[in-house]
């Protein structure tokens, strides 16, 4: 399968990355030089054969429904959360208006 | 007993902390040493991205402090160490090597990093590497490419790659910069610059050491490790950093071996595998000739020699380009420029105009260009073309090693198919830069542990490495191979110093 232009601005927009129409030209041939390579996996026979899920038998937990059992993960720590935003107003994080 | 500065920069982990434990030198002596040499390369290397002298020093009089007081020092007590910049450490900023996290100051430490604190290990500062570790050369980072300390014997100053992702960890620990740093590893990018630059570094089994706290690539691939000038100083570091920790769901619940203490390069009773599909054709002949050096050392070391297959090996490597960027284009969808990091409102711009402008300004093209892949391979229709299908794939590339170690205890390859390349040479073609990967790939879509140590020089005098992969949990059987050879390479070639 290989990629148009149209399918390069579909995808740039499903991933929210704005990119120029001298960008998207440039990235078609490069993307379909990588998807006609990873094509070849389709030549493998994989009759019967599970999807890899975990490379490493391991038993998902859960951890001790308590509060703040560990702070560090815990709540209550409203301004370290929002120590790095962009623009943090009135202890919530800022963002252009979204409803008219 | 060394007394110079250079003399203790010349100091691995083991010999400093065993130095200062005697008290040969302290270490504040040390941190001073090796800040001097970081400060002294930084123009010429660029293998830092901030350098944190004060913090090596404040955690140099911690230990000289317990010393006087007779308290334990610590598995690294008074080893200052550098940490690869996608470890969060708590205050200092973290930034992937990229754009849109230029400023971020984590407000935690990584579990990695605070366990190495714990040890009595200090700070240099954070080091450079491939912009959110995606890259085979360290010249994706948005701050710069990290420059070798090697050169090729030709009389040429060409600036060669140190390697990637962990580019800045490998020139720092072969330029003496530091004597060891931490690693992480994906796809090959801690035995990748480690072999570039003549040092050792292991991956760990997959869930040895906590993902806590490091900026995430793919998830299920990333592991941290550390790059250090022997194998004993893996051995040290590594237990200092690995342990189970209940903040990452795929962490493994299990005691920490004292692998320093099982070091053996004693091989006997011992098979190790030759994979017959790594001698592909038109492998680099100094490269096949040092595979062969590795075999006949291990020999020497008792080790039995056997020929094993690992068929899907030639699909490793676009297996990992469908699922690494898949995950990577996950992990990355956090960047929105709304909870941390850059944000680029344009005038006028709503919520989503706001996502895309600040995801274009922040990422580099080889992280757009991996993010691109992930979510085409993800999307409503290719899905099972492309990700189920590499999904299954690596189940059979994981069953090929789970067959090979019933005839064999370790793996023996070379770690890249060539030796350093020079900065440039390779960045126009995607694909040409993927390939160096083709040997390390496989391990990491198995969970295998896996190391590479220094094997000898090139015809150009550049390092080759041979990495030893084994089975899952079995670091010692790596190691004990890799100090195998160690014991017989007698590598102790370091680059000559011109910066």
């Amino acid at each position: 399968m290989s990629v148009d232009t149209a399918t390069v601005a579909k995808i740039a927009s499903l991933a929210r990355i704005k990119v120029s129409e001298a960008e998207l030209e440039a990235m078609v041939p490069e993307l379909n030089g990588i998807l006609a390579w990873v094509e070849q996996l389709g030549e493998v026979d994989v009759t019967g054969i599970e999807p890899m899920t975990a490379v490493i038998e391991n038993k998902l937990r859960l951890r001790d429904d308590v509060i703040d059992a560990d702070p560090l993960t815990g709540g209550g720590r409203r301004d370290a959360v929002l120590a790095n935003a962009p623009a943090a107003e009135h202890g919530f994080f800022g963002v252009p208006k979204v409803i008219e | 007993m060394p007394n110079s500065s250079d003399s203790l920069t010349d100091l691995g982990i083991a010999a400093i902390r065993d130095g200062v434990a005697k008290g040969d030198f302290t270490a504040v002596e040390v941190a001073e040493a090796f800040n001097a040499n970081v400060a002294a390369a930084q123009d010429a290397l660029n293998a830092f991205i901030v350098t944190t002298p004060e913090m090596a020093l404040e955690a140099a009089r911690a230990t000289d402090a317990r010393r006087a007081a007779g308290q334990p020092l610590g598995k690294m007590g008074g080893v200052p160490i550098g940490m690869k910049d996608l470890f969060a450490t708590k205050g200092v900023q973290t930034t992937a090597a990229s754009h849109i996290l230029e400023g971020f100051k984590p407000e935690y430490e990584s579990t990695v990093g605070q366990k190495l604190w714990d040890a009595g290990a200090g700070m240099l500062g954070k080091l450079n590497l491939d912009q959110f570790a995606m890259g085979s050369s360290n010249e994706t980072s948005y701050f710069g490419n990290v420059i070798s300390p090697w050169r090729r014997n030709d009389g040429g100053n060409a600036p060669l790659a140190p390697g990637g992702s962990s580019g800045g960890s490998s020139a720092a620990v072969s330029a003496r910069l530091c004597p060891a740093a931490t690693g992480t590893d994906t796809g090959g990018s801690i035995r990748q610059p480690a072999a570039f630059t003549g040092i050792s570094g292991i991956k760990p089994t997959y869930g040895r050491c906590s993902r806590w706290g490091i900026v995430a690539f793919a998830s299920s691939l990333d592991q941290a490790g550390p790059m250090a000038r022997d194998v004993r100083d893996c051995a040290i570091m590594l237990e200092a950093m690995a342990g189970f920790d209940p903040k990452d769901s795929t962490s493994l619940d299990l005691p920490v071996p004292e692998w320093e203490a099982g070091l053996s390069g004693d091989l006997k009773g011992k098979k190790v595998g030759i994979p017959r599909e790594y001698r592909v054709d038109g492998l680099d002949a100094d490269v096949a000739a040092s595979w062969d050096r590795g075999i006949e050392w291990l020999k020497d070391a008792g080790a039995e020699v056997v020929d094993v297959s690992l068929p899907h090996t030639k699909y490793a490597l676009p297996t990992y380009y469908i699922i690494a960027p898949a995950e990577a284009s996950s992990n990355l969808a956090r960047y929105d420029g709304v909870r941390y990091g850059l944000r680029d409102l344009p005038e006028g711009a709503g919520l989503q105009d706001m996502y895309a402008a600040t995801r274009a300004a922040g990422f580099g093209a080889e992280v757009k260009r991996r993010i691109m892949i992930g979510t085409y391979v993800l999307s409503a229709g290719f899905y099972d073309a492309y990700y189920t299908q590499a999904q299954k794939v690596r189940t059979l590339i994981s069953h090929d090693f789970k067959n090979a170690f019933t005839q064999c205890d370790v793996i023996l390859a070379p770690t890249a198919p060539t030796a350093a390349f020079g900065l440039g040479e390779m960045v126009s073609d995607p694909l040409a830069m993927y390939l160096n990967d083709v040997f390390a790939v496989p391990a990491s879509l198995a969970g295998l542990p896996a190391m590479s140590v220094p094997a000898g020089l090139n015809r150009e005098g550049l390092p080759l490495g041979l990495q030893i992969v084994g089975k899952p949990f079995d670091e010692q059987g790596v190691l004990n191979a890799g100090l195998a050879i160690e014991q017989r390479a007698g590598f102790a070639a370091r680059p000559q110093r011109w910066w």
